[in-house]
């Protein structure tokens, strides 16, 4: 469809991304996309973790140090927090193809809330786990 | 194809600035997307320092000023300026609307940025082409469909059911909804649209059509219906206040209904 009238050049491509200011529900649907591939990720170091513990104390004590090192928390903290978005706002999705809440206002509100709930939920878990002397 | 930046021939450089007349008391600046299909240039921003005084409160007022005595250059859709026909459909301050009733002194910012319907082929400026959102239109065969022999007199319809067509048969079909989809701006070639499958759920709905199968056999298919991600922009900038992202969850529903 981007064929120009004989004679004139090929037409260009009007703007998106670069003037589109986002919306709530925007945000939260590549988030949604977002924290989907980091579990991906997370995924593997699961499988990781798990294989580290068949194959011995010293792979595993390895392993470990891996994720107990700096850059090994900050992964796992954004996956904490991809975890509790990707299901928070996985149950937005099932209620939106159920026909609910695809009013506007609520998915604004529900959008805000599915964060809201990710970072304080995250925040709870970490607290926890920092109370149990896991970090 | 997710596509984040544009094309070489489409990318945006600076253009002419043009100055508010002297003595002008209020004075705004309005950043027009500007493409001359004649020329040899790439698509420019030109400025417009706007003596909103001299002009009517809404933006399609500002444009026709421009127009008219500013730069006479400048080529946009109007027609109706009350919101009915969908011609003056634009991206304004970053989001789709209608020029003529929306107010410039709604849009936040210093300046107010006016560009084409995004992700669209640009005639010229702020026109662009529209060819294929209307052929998805057509596809959706927007025509009642009957094997019944006609009636005497008319198609009889309950209130209720034609209440279900409400918030649906209102669409002017002026393609804000399409064109905020990021959905529809990557794979606009093959995802049907908001508008298409609003419209298409307001046949599907109505109790009067009797074509509901073939109509959904028709949407079963990996792009044309479930490339709607629920990103809700389509609701969002609807001018008439319609809901297309609802309308395809009712058309998704309808798919899982009449398989279990």
């Amino acid at each position: 469809m981007t064929e120009a009238t004989p004679g004139l050049r090929a037409r260009p491509l009007s703007p998106h991304m670069q003037v589109w200011r986002w919306h709530l529900t925007m945000l939260t649907s590549i988030l949604h996309r977002a924290t989907g591939v980091a579990l991906y990720g997370g995924a593997l170091i699961l499988a990781g973790w798990a294989i580290a513990l068949a194959s011995g104390p010293a792979n595993y004590l390895f392993f470990m140090t891996l994720l107990g090192s700096p850059l090994g928390r900050v992964v796992m903290f954004g996956l904490t927090l991809s975890i509790f978005y990707h299901l928070a706002n996985g149950i937005r999705h099932l209620v939106w193809d159920a026909g609910a809440g695809l009013d506007i206002k609520t998915a604004n509100l529900t959008g805000a809330a599915v964060i809201a709930f990710s970072v304080a939920a995250t925040v709870v878990v970490w607290v926890i786990a920092f109370m149990m002397g896991a970090l | 194809m997710v596509q984040l930046s544009l094309p070489k021939n489409s990318r945006v450089g600076k253009g002419k600035h043009h100055p508010a007349p002297a003595g002008a008391k209020r004075v705004k600046t309005f950043k027009i997307y500007r493409y001359d299909p004649e020329g040899t240039e790439n698509p420019r921003w030109d400025t417009y320092d706007v003596d909103v005084d001299a002009c009517g409160p809404m933006l399609l007022d500002v444009l026709i000023h421009i127009k008219n005595d500013i730069d006479p250059t400048l080529t946009f859709r109007r027609s109706c300026r009350e919101g009915v026909c969908g011609s003056c459909a634009m991206n304004i301050g970053g989001r789709n609307t209608l020029a003529c009733t929306h107010g410039w002194e709604e849009v936040p910012g210093k300046e107010v940025q006016i560009s084409p319907l995004p992700s669209m082929p640009v005639v010229k400026d702020l026109v662009p082409d529209l060819t294929l959102f209307y052929a998805q239109y057509a596809s959706i065969e927007p025509w009642l469909h009957t094997d019944t022999p006609e009636p005497q007199k008319e198609w009889l319809q309950s209130e209720t059911d034609r209440a279900k067509l409400d918030g649906l048969y209102e669409c002017i079909l002026c393609a804000c909804c399409s064109t905020s989809c990021p959905s529809y701006w990557w794979n606009g070639d093959k995802y049907l649209g908001p508008a298409a499958l609003l419209h298409a759920y307001r046949w599907l709905i109505d109790s009067r059509d009797e074509a509901t199968g073939h109509r959904l056999d028709d949407l079963e298919d990996p792009f044309k219906l479930y490339r709607c991600h629920t990103i809700m922009n389509c609701a969002q900038v609807c001018p008439k206040g319609l809901n297309p992202a609802k309308a395809i969850a009712e058309v998704k529903k309808m798919m899982m209904e009449r398989v279990v």
